[in-house]
């Protein structure tokens, strides 16, 4: 179940005329039942490759290969988890897990006894029968997480999927996915902007450049896990890939922000700095 | 501690303070509505005693009691009310049928919205009773006619329900639906269509009162048993107690049918969603 990704590239066309190159020329392969994060600003069109990866756009160019089959379109061998949970507000927490299920035709029995054994393994079995709007946002995106596992894909694309929450539930949420990620063995391409949750669940970080989206640099994560945030060794591997990343921040703000700004001198500061007992 | 223990715990007084605060508050409400319906019926007979209009013209409550009771007891109005029931849920289950999945077809069609969705608005600015000279005679001036006036009054606001229901889906849903293997059909039935109800329920309501309104005009016009035509025998027999007590009847069953049907169907959807804060 590995991942080839060859010379994708794709342009976004803004009014018309002006384009973006969210992505260019972007090689990539990634293994089976590998933890794979991508990491980079917002606007490095890491979020797009994904949903390339998805089925649900289109490439400009290259090719996307999973066990050598170029693939078209959407397929339940590819589950997203979207950074909102997506769940279906009509149903149940049960008929939401069932879903995909239900698409692929597994009969009503089996599709409860799946549904039932993923929402065990979020430690959810107490809720199936809640709707999603009785349910936190840290469990809404347990529930999310066991409907994508529910339909067995090969390969589990995570989108920001706990950029929402609050900071202790995704420490939380980060434990529980590599639990997940050891008892089931898929693999996972989860994308974020956030170089803490990439260090602590990655094998390998691979890091965008914004406009043109294109990999700068890869880490491979060598860590004992279970990870907890906090250990010296991964705050030392995350100042590393902040070093790499601060030139991608900077160059994103550089064009947002329409003055020359820049990450190293800021005037309000060092003024403060130099006229110190200025004022006596 | 006996006292106590006679009371219960703090948050069960609590609950029964709550309670009979609610029921108190339920009892007001009864309390005022009912003042203000006897005033109206005193300020009714006080009109009909000062003689503002003559009396066979404005009759007073009592003779507009005495000609409800008579409908009863004759079965004119269970008979006129049965006839009306009946065309206006042939109609608008007929205008439900269509109107909804027209407008989710409008919704996702670009062809068909660019085409028969501007169509729909137009029409639907066009009150329906004017279609009843087309409608008499290609029908006749009987039941058929006044079913189709029913459709035409309900049928737009459906349609244009349906489809800015499904407008308003959020798109990741149709992503995440997308993912999970949801193709054609299934993707309108599992995911489009209820994903639109909340909306398409709060069209169905105002359908109703269109399709009322359509039927009154068209029954006053056509001929049968249906509530219009009582009230127009009414006017015909220059009864006017019973011209106001078919008003009444039709006042009071529309406003059955809103709370008793559509407003539990809206309460229902919208409390399942999480709309509400009850």
């Amino acid at each position: 179940m590995t991942v080839t990704v060859n010379n994708v590239s794709k342009l976004f066309i803004k009014n018309g005329t002006n384009s973006v190159q969210a992505l260019q020329d972007i090689n990539l392969e990634i293994r089976e039942g590998e933890f794979i994060c991508f990491l980079g600003p917002s606007g490095c069109g890491k979020s797009t490759l994904l949903n390339i990866i998805a089925g649900l756009e289109k490439n400009d160019g290259g090719s996307i290969q999973v066990d050598g089959t170029h693939i078209s379109g959407a397929g339940p061998d590819r589950v997203v988890v979207f950074q909102e949970a997506a769940l279906f507000p009509w149903l149940t927490v049960q008929k939401n897990v069932e879903f995909g299920l239900k698409m692929l035709g597994v009969d009503k029995a089996e599709r409860a006894a799946i549904a039932l054994k993923y929402l065990q393994m979020v430690h959810l079995g107490r809720f199936v029968d809640a709707y999603p709007h009785e349910l936190s946002g840290g469990m809404k995106q347990r529930v999310a997480i066991a409907r994508a596992l529910a339909m067995n894909p090969k390969i589990l694309l995570m989108d920001e999927p706990f950029a929402a929450l609050d900071a202790q539930t995704r420490s939380l949420l980060h434990k529980e996915l590599q639990e997940i990620w050891a008892q089931t063995g898929k693999t996972i391409i989860f994308v974020t902007h956030n170089v803490a949750e990439a260090a602590c669940l990655a094998d390998r970080i691979v890091l965008f450049t914004a406009r043109p989206g294109k990999i700068k640099k890869e880490f491979n994560v060598q860590l004992a896990r279970p990870r907890v945030e906090g250990n010296p060794n991964l705050v030392y591997l995350q100042n590393e890939i902040m070093g790499y990343l601060a030139e991608e921040i900077e160059k994103v703000a550089r064009e947002e922000i329409d003055y020359g700004y820049s990450l190293g001198e800021k005037p309000a500061f060092s003024l403060a700095n130099q006229d110190q007992g200025s004022g006596i | 501690m006996k006292s106590q223990s006679l009371l219960g715990s703090p948050a069960d007084t609590g609950k029964l303070q709550a309670r009979t605060s609610v029921r108190k508050e339920w009892l007001r409400s009864i309390l005022v509505k009912a003042v203000f319906y006897i005033l109206l019926l005193v300020l009714w007979e006080g009109l009909v005693r000062i003689e503002v209009w003559p009396r066979h013209l404005f009759p007073s409550p009592l003779d507009v009691l005495q000609s409800l009771i008579t409908g009863f007891a004759d079965k004119s109005i269970p008979i006129a009310v049965g006839a009306s029931m009946e065309r206006i849920g042939i109609g608008y289950l007929l205008s439900l049928a269509v109107g909804i999945p027209l407008g989710i077809l409008i919704a996702r069609v670009k062809v068909l919205h660019e085409t028969v969705g501007s169509l729909v608005l137009g029409l639907q600015t066009l009150p329906s009773i004017c279609w009843l000279p087309l409608a008499i005679l290609w029908f006749g001036l009987n039941e058929q006619a006044i079913i189709f006036i029913v459709i035409i009054g309900a049928i737009f606001s459906i349609t244009l329900s349906a489809e800015s229901g499904v407008k308003n889906i959020p798109p990741l849903f149709l992503r995440a639906a997308k993912t999970m293997g949801a193709k054609g059909w299934r993707m309108y039935l599992e995911v489009v269509l209820p994903a639109a109800l909340p909306e398409i329920i709060t069209g169905m309501k105002l359908a109703w009162s269109f399709a009322w309104r359509s039927l009154m005009a068209g029954e006053l016009l056509a001929s049968g048993l249906g509530l219009g035509q009582v009230l127009m025998l009414g006017r015909d027999l220059a009864d006017m107690a019973q011209v106001i007590s078919v008003m009444i009847i039709i006042a009071l069953l529309g406003l059955a049918i809103d709370r008793l049907i559509f407003a539990r169907l809206e309460n229902n959807v919208r409390h399942k969603w999480g709309l509400t804060k009850a």
